[in-house]
């Protein structure tokens, strides 16, 4: 069964688990841990080859794949480490690899 | 009460036995003097296949405490041994150890911290770690040190407590004097201290668990001070009522705090740690001059048992506590301060005066003892003044 933090705020002394263990896992999916990004990976899908570097090296697994095709980053757990623009093979046929990092906040189509 | 064997040892062999009969998991340690013959004689164990302890020697007490906790979040049963400066390089991993609530068990053997170096007895290693959350028990003995080994397993390992506990001896006094104690078999140990099953444990792949976590932006930390406040508080049920057994079994004494002629005394000395023998010793001597001296020895520090202080010097006239520790710029040592504070609420505002004593193992002779009871002699009868603290014994 699923911990049931829904009313947390809620909570008192009594309620949390000591020593803030938590006692499952997985939970982080729930959570926003990507708000202190400074820089996001933008992949330029023309240029991918959809080698799968990038999913593997991702500390994260914020490297969202559909249909053995990477589609997105998932960026509720991206931490904008940069590791998978490093990873990211130069495509000879563009002189460039897909990824590139870029800072936060910035208008780059389809990075907002 | 259970068969038991006379020895005489040391009082670090006999810790170093009282670890293996209760059977940790691991034990990570760094050695230290005087605590180095305590993780010598456990490693000699463990050579010999006495134990089945992962032995994890690690190149200081920082990373000695930090496997402990790591250990223990496992679901280890976790010991470990040190003093003086290493239990200051392990500062920060005892809040650790104290806030994940790990109930690791280990053996303080007091010695005076630096500078100028030295490396003799007092309690200012203990005491500068008396706020990080640990439960603190003190040995008079070579004897107590081994009970009260195996008793902070039991406390520390208890549902309502799961917090770390430090067993403390007085450096080379107590750790390195042959001593007569009475040790148990191993099974009785055995029994007594049970199995530990950790309520959550990293490596039970079940039940995953994460441990050490962020307690969030503005998230719940204040909360989870509070619990580790009643945790420690209800520690003190679950110490008498562990000590309660033991008692049983081995057939000797034990309280948090332990009265010598306190049913009619007129002069105490507060004491903790190995000068209550001597304290005692001065106060038989007093009492057999028409004197009504008592001692009150503290054995449990954390949680300082400040309502069992009060109750026990109830109609005393005057009081001298001897600390064995400075808290610089404190109106007294940490002990005095403890005592005082107890004493607050009492009906009757009773004289106490601090006496700062064998600070890096300087002597602490007869005469010094005989001195604190004619002081307070004089402070019952109105010809002395309360005087606050002094210096016992210094050129
Ligand atoms: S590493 Fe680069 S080329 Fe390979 S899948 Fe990821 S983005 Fe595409
Ligand atoms: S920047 Fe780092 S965390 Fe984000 S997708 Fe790339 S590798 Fe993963």
């Amino acid at each position: 069964m699923k911990w049931d933090i829904s009313n947390m705020s809620e909570w008192t002394v009594e309620d949390f688990p000591h020593a803030a263990i938590i006692p499952e896992s997985g939970n982080s999916d729930d959570y926003n841990v990507g708000g202190w990004r400074s820089e996001r990976p933008y992949r330029d899908d023309e240029v991918c080859t959809h080698c799968m570097l990038c999913w593997i090296f991702c500390p994260d697994t914020a490297v969202v794949v559909k249909d053995e095709k990477v589609v997105d980053f998932d960026l509720a757990h991206c931490k904008g480490c940069g590791i998978c623009a490093n990873e990211c093979p130069t495509n000879p046929k563009f002189g460039k690899s897909a990824i590139e990092m870029v800072p936060e906040g910035c208008e780059l189509p389809g990075v907002k | 009460m259970a068969n038991q064997k006379t020895i005489a040892e040391t009082g670090n062999v006999l810790v170093a036995q009282a670890m293996r009969q209760c059977k940790p998991d691991v034990m990570a340690a760094y050695p230290i003097t005087p605590q180095t013959t305590i993780v010598e004689e456990f490693a000699k164990y463990v050579a010999q296949g006495r134990c089945h302890t992962e032995y994890v020697t690690v190149e200081s007490e920082h990373s000695a405490m930090s496997a402990c906790v790591g250990a223990s979040a496992a679901g280890a049963r976790v010991m470990t041994a040190t003093c003086s400066q290493g239990l200051a390089l392990m500062w920060e991993e005892l809040y650790i150890a104290a806030g994940m609530r790990l109930p690791i068990v280990m053996a303080n053997a007091n010695r005076a911290l630096s500078a100028p170096i030295n490396i003799h007895c007092d309690h200012s290693d203990a005491m500068g770690a008396r706020d990080a959350g640990w439960i603190m028990l003190f040995a008079e003995t070579a004897q107590e040190a081994y009970d009260n080994t195996i008793m902070s397993v039991r406390i520390a390992e208890h549902s309502d407590v799961l917090l770390p506990v430090m067993t403390c001896l007085d450096g080379f006094i107590t750790t390195h004097s042959v001593d007569r104690a009475d040790i148990f078999d191993d099974d009785t140990v055995a029994e007594f201290v049970g199995e530990y099953v950790p309520a959550y444990a990293l490596l039970d792949t079940d039940n995953p668990s994460s441990h050490g976590n962020f307690s969030g932006l503005g998230g719940p930390y204040f909360e989870f001070k509070k619990q580790q406040r009643l945790a420690i508080d209800a520690s003190m049920a679950v110490i008498k009522s562990v000590g309660a057994e033991f008692s049983e079994l081995s057939g000797r004494p034990f309280d948090v705090v332990e009265g010598w002629g306190m049913e009619d005394a007129e002069v105490v000395i507060v004491v903790i740690g190995s000068s209550a023998g001597n304290v005692r010793h001065v106060a038989r001597g007093l009492r057999a001059q028409g004197i009504k001296a008592g001692v009150l020895k503290i054995r449990v520090f954390r949680p300082f048992p400040a309502a069992e202080v009060a109750a026990a010097l109830v109609g005393v006239k005057a009081i001298a506590v001897m600390d064995r520790s400075e808290s610089f710029g404190a109106e007294g040592g940490p002990l005095y301060l403890e005592v005082r504070s107890a004493l607050y609420d009492s009906s009757e505002r009773l004289p106490v005066v601090d006496y700062i004593y064998g600070l890096g193992g300087s002597d602490v002779r007869l005469e010094l003892i005989e001195r604190v009871y004619s002081d307070l002699a004089d402070i019952a009868s109105g010809s002395m003044a309360p005087f606050g603290m002094t210096y016992l014994g210094t050129r």
